[in-house]
């Protein structure tokens, strides 16, 4: 005990050093058992270090749980450090999380400790679980140790081209943290973070930009070819990340776009749909003669972003409304009125900032807020500074039509008990008087009976405000100087006196007999008066002396003389000045003649203005501009170029296609049969089959009520499944026609005839397919390419609606995928048998591989398995149960709660297979019965395809070789010797994808296996005749071997 | 963006920090807490403080400060919309959001706060989301995790952030299927001394209900929606349909939550459903004054009026007040701010409530320059005063039949009467 006493004081010793400041940390830690207080912590300490190292989970959970809540209360827990650093590697998540949440928070006081478990957040960054490398990918970017700066760097490069974009969000998070632990990578995440800019899901785009803002805010030109991408994702960001995106694309748009401002009203819906037809607007000369167009892309964003001013978000709101503000032409810019109206009915907080702004935009724009001036009346119950704000808006607004209920408003108001207001409220009235000419006289008048207001700050704040109206004009005003006179040994306010003392001076020929009566009596007060109101006595004793001095040489000289003697330096400063330049003596003689016209000047009007004049110079709804002051951090929003900057630097290459499938895709996702309206090819075949797809995944729907939009999605992948057959079809057409019978065609053949049954295509719709596929034979040759890659495309798209919200609010799909991956050239419709309806009592099912990266892991393949139903009777519940081996990682679909009889139900299940064509068992099960099956899978299905140039392809070649060689000589049949025939083959056999190749003869594919990601690059090289080399390169050598003894097999012809 | 979060209650005792960048020292609140000394209440503090390092932004709520601290340039809404996203999640996790809970459920707010932000930038805010993770309490669940030993952390990994529909977590399931639609109209208005009205609007806000197996796509649809003037949506509404067909169609959230929010068009007069007689006087000699106030029905579309209440704030040299109601109750508080409630009850349009009495100032103090202003509080069951009805809400997606049902009221929102 006493040992343990004597480390863990030692221990807290040092933290203290560490956190200095920090009110917590016990400050005489050595004091030790003295310190009564002090001792029952400690020994509270020491228990839960007991508790932690226990091997029970409970007793360690509910210490954390301690260790957590001290850690939330503020107070000092490090000493636990490696106590707790030991559970990092739990099982339970709970504690796991507990753990992770303290040592963020120790970590960097405790550097070398935390080093002990970084080893596990590697590992974990390799887990198959997107989550789990997401959440260590958090935690160790957390962790603001230096040393581990590379590790950090490593692990956000590897996330940034994950397949799964929630990873890719961490990574953008993490770029930030890495940054402010190490500036000096500044480059390298630049990189990353171009990167991750061009990533199509809109759940990184927000992150991303966020890191962009933080890292390289003047790399605009990293936004160029994403600026269009990102305009139209916006709509489906979560509402965070469209604040960042918003106030950055104001920033770019302020530095892209000529200015919307000179020439109003000359921008219509023509311009609109010129950005749909072509791009030869840009051919469009910038001469000034021409009236001012706006920029497709600058309207873009203005599209896009106007709904989002209906977010119940109030900062998406504010953003929206300072970017139409900052960019939109000014008759546009009132459509964020109303919006910003409605967030007044908010949050007090909320208030407080959108009448900031509010405040800001009414001086320049009256006409926006006008119509509500109502909603900016004050209410008894507002708080102080949202008064404040209200009566500044309302003043903004006064004109001539409405002043009269203004001012009606402002009585009720200088009535308030909150004295701060009323005072503030004269102001008001006062800047009303000067800027409303008419009015002048009615709030001069009204001010002067607030003179005889029983409160002070009333009566002072009216006393200044009306000296600075009657400096405005001062003619015909003698009256009420002499009123205020009058009331002057009433005032006790220092500022009021000041004011009325001077008021007294400046006019003193105006009223010539009081004047000097005043400064009588001020001579007897003198020295009891505030410093303010002794250099105003001075100043009207001398403006006196040089009109009047007559009467007052006395009384001035007697002045001079106590203020010559005065505590305050400025007093006497100002007395012996005043004495100087007044008294004339021998010495000075030239300055006095001046005096007069030194001290009886005519003095300009004070200008009375908005406190919120300059405030547009900090961009709208930031920071900067609620504090008046720059923010560390603030960007500054640049001015409007003269001429536009290249404009092309923003298009990016768009595929045709895309634009044309797009709408029907959208369509289909919100399960409403789709009319395709695109060419001949394919569209009679493909419209009947997704209909018939539409239909059979509406009964999926109501099968498997439970995953909606499983079944939404495994609808999609159906009839994008049915779509990819056609291109297959077309060329079997064609090897009908050249009279070929070859096995593969036989074999496609056959499947295709089988998807034409599944989606029940009718035959007369056959039939007339088949007579119009002779006619295209040569367009059919010619497409073929194209359609391979726009239906990759498609699939490209299917993933990426994954991502966006299902029925995304009109957003152009656009791709989303990390570049490597690329759709398979090609999917074989061979299913095989799972399960036998004899064997399955009636249930029957079938297998195939659809040849997708796996939505659920990336690692798995995709299976996809058709349930049918042949008994007469419903089955209920069919999952999957028991596996084998155990270890086996099987993602299972979703258990369907009852197929009715003759129903059938196609779902999707991934399975790692580990990279070995070893079967993965598993029971099939329904409520009453055990089916074990297996699925096992060709060695080509395996792979998933990727696209890599020749150049890569050789390099990876190059790395590759030696045992990792495998190459075979084989005899073709001479009809397979044409470049397509060759490629089909080969993905029927392998999910490869094609590499282009510069040489006729050599045909190149690559792929990677979908556990371990290794590359796997065959090369089928003809020579000669009928004779060719098949080299396979990949670090899994069996796998290579068995995938050359299956390509040797399909090439060969047997 | 936001580097670390403090809560404070009113008497300036920091409770709970949480710091998602380097840990800031909470000596940074002192400045804080010299605004919160110099503020009369505590709603006077402003709300952005600007210290030398750091910038202060905080809201008041629930009689608690969230006090956030930021070291660069973020706009200021953000901040403050998630200050109350965590408030408001406080409340959804643990029925109500105040001191005690905050401290009774410590770790559980702090995990929260942990999956909330990352690097000070929002992560996870939908309540759907956050419950998936981290399981709220409730009274079984609290005895069996004691009984067995398991936690309130999901063992299952989340899918909802993955999801295609981020506010909604996947694998709904309820024996009742309900779908219930609140349409809660508040009056803001201002009368003056005579009655009329200053100012008058009609807001408008959908709560909702939904506890619907699945996925369902549900589709509601107003009689007449041309009422409605400015709106503003839940995330999952999708804005385009509304735009062309004037219908809410959305994949809901599970639980409550708010659909939508509207305000109805200002060109419509705005029914004010009760009036206010009222004289308050104060004499000019002899510190005395009277109250007199009388509350009736106006209109009101033949409902009754329920839950009426009137608050007054009296200036501060009210010394005591001796008043009679002919019916309900009325409570005096003498705290920092001088207010007298009166809880009325329902309105009988028979027997007018009225309240009257007289008023006893400091002695020597002046006569109060203002009279003070009444604070109207009052409901109205099935009547949505700006005559807005729900045409019908259509189910897409699910077979079953759920159970749908819309409920009207109408509430006086600030509703204040100038005196």
């Amino acid at each position: 005990m006493s040992t343990n006493n004597l480390s863990y004081s030692d221990q807290g010793g040092t933290d203290s050093a560490v956190e200095v400041g920090q009110e917590t940390t016990p400050t005489s830690s050595n004091a030790g058992a003295g310190f009564g207080l002090f001792s029952v912590d400690f020994k509270k300490n020491e228990d839960l270090k007991e508790m932690l190292e226990s091997n029970k989970e409970s007793l360690k959970l509910e210490a954390m749980k301690r260790v957590v809540g001290l850690i939330a209360k503020g107070k000092n827990a490090s000493e636990l450090f490696p106590a707790v650093v030991k559970n990092v590697a739990s099982k339970n998540i709970e504690l796991k999380k507990l753990v992770y949440v303290y040592l963020v928070r120790y970590a960097e006081e405790q550097q070398d400790l935390a080093l002990l478990s970084i080893s596990t957040f590697q590992r974990a960054l390799k887990d198959p679980n997107q989550l789990i490398r997401a959440s260590a990918l958090r935690v160790l970017s957390s962790i603001r140790v230096p040393i581990i700066v590379p590790i950090m760097m490593l692990a956000i490069k590897e996330a940034a081209s994950d397949m799964s974009p929630y990873v890719r969000k961490t990574s953008a998070h993490a770029i930030q943290k890495l940054y402010s632990l190490d500036q000096d990578q500044k480059e390298l995440l630049i990189e990353v973070i171009e990167k991750l800019l061009k990533d199509k899901s809109t759940l990184v785009a927000g992150s991303v930009v966020m890191a962009f803002e933080e890292v390289c805010p003047d790399r605009i030109d990293l936004i160029h070819k994403n600026y269009r991408k990102l305009c139209n994702l916006l709509v489906d960001v979560e509402e965070w990340g469209q604040v960042v995106i918003i106030s950055m694309l104001t920033r770019y748009a302020r530095t892209q776009f000529t200015s919307p401002w000179k020439e109003d009203g000359v921008f219509d819906e023509h311009n609109e749909r010129a950005f749909y037809e072509s791009d030869e607007e840009k051919t469009r000369d910038e001469t000034e003669a021409k009236p001012y167009m706006m920029d497709p892309d600058h309207r873009l964003l203005l599209r896009n972003t106007k709904p989002l001013l209906q977010s119940r978000n109030t900062a998406v709101v504010m953003s929206v409304a300072q970017l139409y503000w900052h960019l939109a032409p000014k008759n546009e810019v009132s459509i964020v009125t109303k919006s910003l109206v409605r967030l007044l009915r908010s949050h007090r907080e909320v208030q407080y900032i959108v009448l900031q702004n509010i405040a800001t935009m009414s001086i320049q724009r009256k006409g926006m807020f006008e119509p509500y001036m109502k909603s900016f009346y004050v209410r008894s119950t507002d708080a102080t500074h949202i008064k404040s704000l209200k009566l500044e808006i309302l003043t903004s607004l006064a004109n001539e039509a409405n002043i009269s209920t203004i001012l009606r408003e402002f009585q009720t108001y200088v009535k308030s008990q909150d004295k701060q207001f009323a005072a503030g409220t004269i102001q008001a009235i006062g800047r009303c008087a000067t800027n409303i000419s008419e009015v002048t006289d009615t709030c001069l008048n009204g001010l002067v009976l607030l003179l005889s207001n029983r409160d002070e700050t009333v009566v002072a704040e009216s006393v200044v405000v009306i000296r600075k109206l009657l400096q405005i004009q001062p003619t015909q005003h003698s009256d009420i100087i002499k009123h205020m006179a009058k009331l002057f040994d009433n005032i006790t306010v220092p500022m009021a006196r000041a004011s009325i003392l001077w008021l007294m001076g400046e006019y003193c020929e105006r009223v010539p007999k009081i004047a000097p009566d005043v400064l009588r009596k001020m001579a007897k007060s003198f020295t009891s008066e505030e410093d303010i109101v002794k250099l105003q006595t001075v100043n009207l004793a001398a403006k006196l002396y040089l009109t009047n001095s007559k009467q007052t040489k006395l009384l001035t000289q007697y002045i001079l003389n106590l203020g010559k003697y005065d505590q305050n330096y400025d007093i006497r400063d100002r007395t012996r000045f005043i004495r100087q330049l007044i008294v004339p003596n021998d010495k000075n003689g030239a300055l006095s003649k001046y005096a007069h016209r030194i001290l009886l000047a005519p003095k300009p009007a004070p200008v009375l203005e908005s406190a919120y004049k300059d405030r547009d110079r900090y961009q709208l709804g930031t920071l900067s501009h609620t504090i008046n002051t720059k923010a560390s951090g603030y960007l500054e929003l640049s001015d409007w170029p003269a001429v536009a900057p290249d404009q092309s630097v923003r298009n990016v290459e768009v595929i045709e296609p895309v634009k044309e499938w797009a709408p029907s895709l959208g369509k289909t996702v919100k399960s409403k049969p789709a009319k395709s309206s695109d060419d001949k090819f394919y569209s009679d075949s493909g419209e009947e089959e997704e209909k018939g797809s539409g239909s059979s995944s509406s009964e999926d729907g109501s099968s498997s009520s439970s995953s909606e939009v499983q079944s939404i999605l495994s609808g999609r992948l159906h009839i994008l499944q049915n779509e990819r057959v056609c291109p297959e079809s077309g060329s079997d057409a064609e090897s009908h026609v050249q009279k070929n019978s070859s096995q593969t065609s036989e074999e496609s053949d056959k499947s295709s005839s089988q998807s034409e049954k599944s989606s029940s295509e009718s035959d007369s719709e056959k039939k007339e397919r088949k007579t119009k596929t002779p006619l295209q034979k040569k367009t059919v040759l010619g497409l073929e390419p194209i359609c391979t890659a726009c239906l990759s495309f498609l699939f490209l798209l299917n993933l990426s609606i994954e991502v966006l919200p299902v029925l995304s609010k009109l957003c152009p799909l656009s791709l989303a995928f990390p570049l490597q991956l690329s759709g398979p050239a090609f999917v074989p419709e061979k299913s095989h048998d799972l399960l036998h309806r004899m064997t399955g009592k009636g249930l029957s099912a079938q297998y195939q591989f659809p040849r997708q990266p796996c939505l659920y892991q990336p690692t798995m393949v995709s299976v996809q398995i058709s349930l049918t139903n042949t008994t007469d009777h419903p089955l209920e519940q069919i999952h999957i149960g028991d596996r084998s081996p155990t270890g086996l990682n099987i993602h299972c679909f979703n258990t369907i709660e009852c197929l009715e009889p003759e129903a059938s139900v196609t779902v999707f299940m991934g399975i790692d297979f580990n990279d070995s064509t070893q079967a993965a068992n598993f029971q099939l099960c329904t409520k009453e019965d055990h089916f074990s099956v297996s699925i096992q899978p060709a060695i080509g299905e395996l792979l998933l395809p990727i696209t890599m140039t020749e150049l890569d392809f050789r390099k990876e070649q190059g790395k590759l070789l030696g045992m990792n060689e495998s190459s075979a000589t084989i005899t073709m049949a001479a009809e397979n010797m044409t470049s397509q025939p060759i490629s089909r083959p080969v993905a029927t056999v392998a999910n490869l994808g094609m590499v282009p190749s510069s040489q006729d003869n050599v045909h190149r594919f690559a792929g990677k296996t979908a556990n371990s990601g290794a590359v796997v690059l065959v090369t089928v090289e003809l020579r000669g005749e009928s004779t060719a080399l098949i080299t396979i390169n990949t670090e899994k050598s069996v796998m290579g071997s068995m995938l050359l003894r299956d390509l040797k097999l399909a090439l060969a012809q047997a | 963006m936001i580097n670390s979060l403090f809560l404070i209650n009113p008497s300036g005792e920091i409770f709970l920090e949480k710091h998602w960048k380097s840990v800031v020292s909470r000596s940074v609140c002192d400045y804080f807490l010299e605004a919160k000394e110099k503020a009369l209440e505590p709603e006077d503090v402003p709300p952005v403080i600007h210290t030398p390092h750091h910038y202060l932004i905080s809201i008041y709520r629930d009689k608690l400060f969230f006090l956030s601290v930021i070291q660069t340039e973020v706009p200021p809404l953000f901040v403050i919309e998630f200050l109350h996203r965590v408030a408001e999640m406080i409340q959804d996790y643990f029925g109500e959001c105040s001191e005690t809970v905050v401290k009774d459920h410590m770790v559980m707010v702090y995990e929260l706060l942990e999956e909330m932000l990352d690097n000070g930038f929002p992560l996870a805010t939908e309540s759907n989301v956050l419950k998936e993770m981290i399981r709220p309490p409730t009274i079984l669940r609290s005895v069996v995790n004691t009984l067995t030993g398991t936690s309130n952390v999901g063992d299952t990994l989340l899918t909802g952030q993955l999801s295609t529909i981020p506010w909604r977590r996947a694998g709904v399931r309820y024996t009742n299927n309900e779908a219930y639609f609140d349409v809660v109209e508040e009056i803001d208005a201002i009368l003056d001394q005579s009655g009329t009205t200053v100012f008058a609007e009609i807001q408008g806000v959908v709560e909702a209900c939904v506890k619907l197996s699945g996925m369902p796509d549900l589709t509601l649809s107003f009689m007449n929606p041309r009422l409605l003037d400015d709106v503003s949506f839940h995330p999952c509404v999708r804005y385009k349909l509304w735009e062309s067909e004037r219908v809410l169609s959305f994949i809901p959230p599970d639980g409550n939550f708010t659909l939508m929010t509207y305000h109805v068009n200002a060109q419509n007069l705005v029914a004010i459903p009760v009036y206010v007689k009222q004289s308050i006087s104060f004499f000019e000699c002899g510190s005395d004054g009277r109250l007199d106030v009388t509350v009736g029905p106006k209109q009101t579309m033949g409902k009754t009026v329920e839950g009426v209440m009137v608050t007054v704030h009296l200036p501060k040299t009210i010394l005591s007040i001796n008043l009679t109601a002919t019916q309900g109750s009325y409570t005096y508080d003498n705290g920092t701010k001088v207010t007298t409630l009166w809880d009325i009850g329902k309105l009988n349009p028979q027997k007018l409530p009225n309240l009257r009495g007289s008023l006893s100032l400091q002695a020597g103090a002046p006569k109060p320059e203002e009279n003070p202003s009444l604070n109207i509080d009052l409901k109205i069951q099935q009547l949505a005063i700006s005559g807005l009805k729900v045409n019908r809400l259509d189910m897409f997606g699910e077979k079953y039949k759920p159970f749908k049902g819309v409920k009207y009221i109408t509430k006086a929102g600030k509703f204040q009467v100038r005196t």
